[in-house]
């Protein structure tokens, strides 16, 4: 079977889909929660890379390696954010979250 | 290939190095250095404000068309410049009361500044996504400021969750609009889009484009987006969310006018709807909802999304006359805002901050001048006349209508009028209800002139011989935006 744009596109979406709904459907714990982010950014990636392959642009590329860079920041940032938290809080479920409503 | 033209990108460089300098002040001086520091970053950002304002006219390209300076951004840079150095300038006194000033605040916030300025200035996708990345993750981190409270940590962790769901869904619109169109520069794509012929552009493009403007919309927190606003608003120490309530507001909306008005200008079937409804709900919501609070950061919060619906209401149009409305309202909310939170500020106890709007009760009696303040701002902020927010919202009002949006405009009539409510309502808590509130008076001169100073906006900005220029600046900006 030959590989097309479109199965890259395919599994891309179902990356992105698995991660926005590892958002919303996880009540357990942050860290799925940034691992579900890193997915979405990872399926971003496959795409820009296989419409950069498929236009023979390199823009695209270019642009997954910053996002690769960003990527990392905005863990180590989140992770930090999360290292406060729990020193605050003594846990990290997100049940717990719920200091402030309304 | 051309030479590297730097010039138009000047203010970035001068408070991106300038930041880093300050970081290395900062980490050899401790946190005795904090003032210095603070006062450093107002400096760059006033100096920035000069560079900017001595821009040639007209447009100009650099790194490789990925960079754009015209007569809009400069307005809108100018806007977020002045909001963000008032904020650090009120965030030394109040954190010096707290004692808790640290020399990275202001670092932070000048590098939040740079992020918005190269989002104001993006002409790429790539660009668009590292300014609002530089931006998001600065404010990210003032969220969680307060490292030992939980309230504060918890704002923070709640907007690095959502925020990077957006930058997230933004980034797959970026790469279905590369793959589908070929190009991630607004210019290319704008003469891409102009040449589809009958069929419209593909389908691809239209979902881009939607998870595009779904992830703009969480940066400005219109509904259905903005859930995490009242949280983070409350959680976050008072100078940050006055921070948070305008410059970084100020930034997206630019950044989602040009978005709309110049890559997918030809689109306006695709976007204008979406622009419509978020508007309608962001009014609805940011009216009612804000009923039931009694925190007032969280009621500012609700007050924010509701008058993001009415930018959004003269966005919907799409007309030169709709985008410079809009930047005659985000002016007069920075003015408005900014005395807001400085008088927010003075909620101050011997046991610490109060934020709760029932301990204001009585305010009338002990501290005049606070309580008269406030109500101007409030009457401002429903839009009473003569005070400048019923221009304000009399000029998007009016573009809405001028482009046949009634019922947008209906809904903008009622949505204020619901509105009126709680804000008059702290003016009857302050003027008619009993209490003794015990508010140590606020000893800072600069605090107290910033409230001044806010308030003499908020009078005298409604005066032709002040409003007469702004609108005039403000169409210039929108003629610079769509031509």
């Amino acid at each position: 079977m030959q590989i097309t744009l479109f199965h890259y596109l395919t599994v891309a979406a179902m990356l992105f889909t698995l991660g926005v709904f590892g958002i919303f459907l996880n009540r357990k714990n942050v860290i799925t929660i940034m691992l579900s982010i890193e997915l979405i950014l990872l399926g971003v990636n496959i795409n820009l890379v296989a419409f950069s392959s498929h236009l023979g642009d390199m823009t695209g590329q270019v642009f997954s390696l910053f996002i690769l860079t960003v990527a990392a920041a905005e863990a180590a940032i989140g992770l930090a954010i999360l290292v406060v938290y729990f020193r605050n809080r003594g846990s990290i479920a997100i049940d717990d979250a719920s200091g402030m409503k309304g | 290939m051309d030479s590297l033209n730097l010039a138009p990108a000047y203010s970035e460089i001068i408070l991106a190095v300038g930041a880093l300098a300050l970081l290395m002040l900062g980490v050899f001086k401790g946190d005795k250095s904090t003032r210095l520091v603070s006062w450093l970053s107002v400096f760059l950002m006033v100096l920035c404000v000069f560079i900017i304002a001595s821009l040639p006219d007209g447009r100009s390209f650099s790194f490789g068309n990925m960079f754009v300076t015209d007569g809009f951004t400069s307005f809108m840079k100018i806007l977020i410049l002045i909001a963000s150095g008032a904020a650090i300038a009120m965030s030394i006194s109040f954190f010096e009361q707290e004692n808790a000033g640290k020399f990275e605040l202001p670092i932070i916030m000048t590098l939040a500044t740079v992020g918005m300025l190269v989002m104001v200035s993006a002409n790429d996708l790539m660009t668009l996504y590292m300014g609002l990345e530089l931006q998001s993750l600065s404010l990210y981190v003032l969220a969680a400021f307060r490292r030992g409270s939980t309230r504060s940590t918890e704002a923070g962790l709640k907007y690095f969750i959502l925020g990077a769901l957006s930058s997230g869904m933004l980034l797959y619109g970026s790469s279905l609009i590369y793959g589908f169109i070929g190009t991630m520069n607004f210019t290319a794509i704008a003469g891409v889009l102009s040449h589809t012929g009958e069929h419209g552009p593909s389908i691809g493009v239209v979902i881009g484009l939607v998870f595009i403007l779904s992830g703009l919309a969480f940066k400005i927190s219109a509904v259905p987006f903005h859930m995490w606003t009242p949280d983070v608003y409350e959680g976050a120490p008072t100078p940050i969310t006055s921070f948070f309530a305008v410059a970084p507001k100020i930034a997206a909306l630019a950044l989602l006018l040009r978005v709309i008005e110049v890559p997918f200008g030809t689109m306006e079937a695709s976007w204008s709807q979406i622009i419509f409804f978020m508007s309608i709900l962001s009014m609805i919501l940011g009216s009612v909802a804000a009923i039931m609070q009694f925190n007032i950061k969280r009621l500012m919060a609700y007050s924010s999304i509701g008058h993001i619906g009415f930018a959004l209401m003269a966005m919907a149009s799409g007309s030169e006359l709709g985008v410079s409305g809009i930047l005659y309202y985000m002016s007069i909310y920075l003015v408005t805002n900014v005395g807001v939170f400085s008088c927010i500020m003075g909620m101050r106890r011997k046991d610490g901050m109060t934020e709760n709007i029932n301990d204001l009760a009585g305010l009338a009696k002990s501290r005049p001048a606070m309580a008269a303040a406030i109500a101007l701002f409030m009457l401002s902020l429903a839009g009473i006349p003569p005070l400048v927010g019923f221009y304000a919202k009399f000029y998007v009002i009016g573009a809405a209508v001028a482009e046949g949006h009634y019922v947008l405009s209906v809904i903008a009539f009622m949505a204020s009028v619901i509105g009126a409510f709680y804000y008059l309502r702290i003016i009857k808590i302050m003027y008619f209800d009993e209490g003794e509130p015990d508010f140590i008076a606020q000893k800072s001169l600069l605090m107290r002139s910033v409230a001044f100073v806010s308030a003499a906006g908020v009078i005298f900005m409604g005066f032709p011989q002040i409003s007469a220029p702004l609108k005039e600046a403000a169409s210039l900006a929108a003629k610079a935006l769509l031509s």
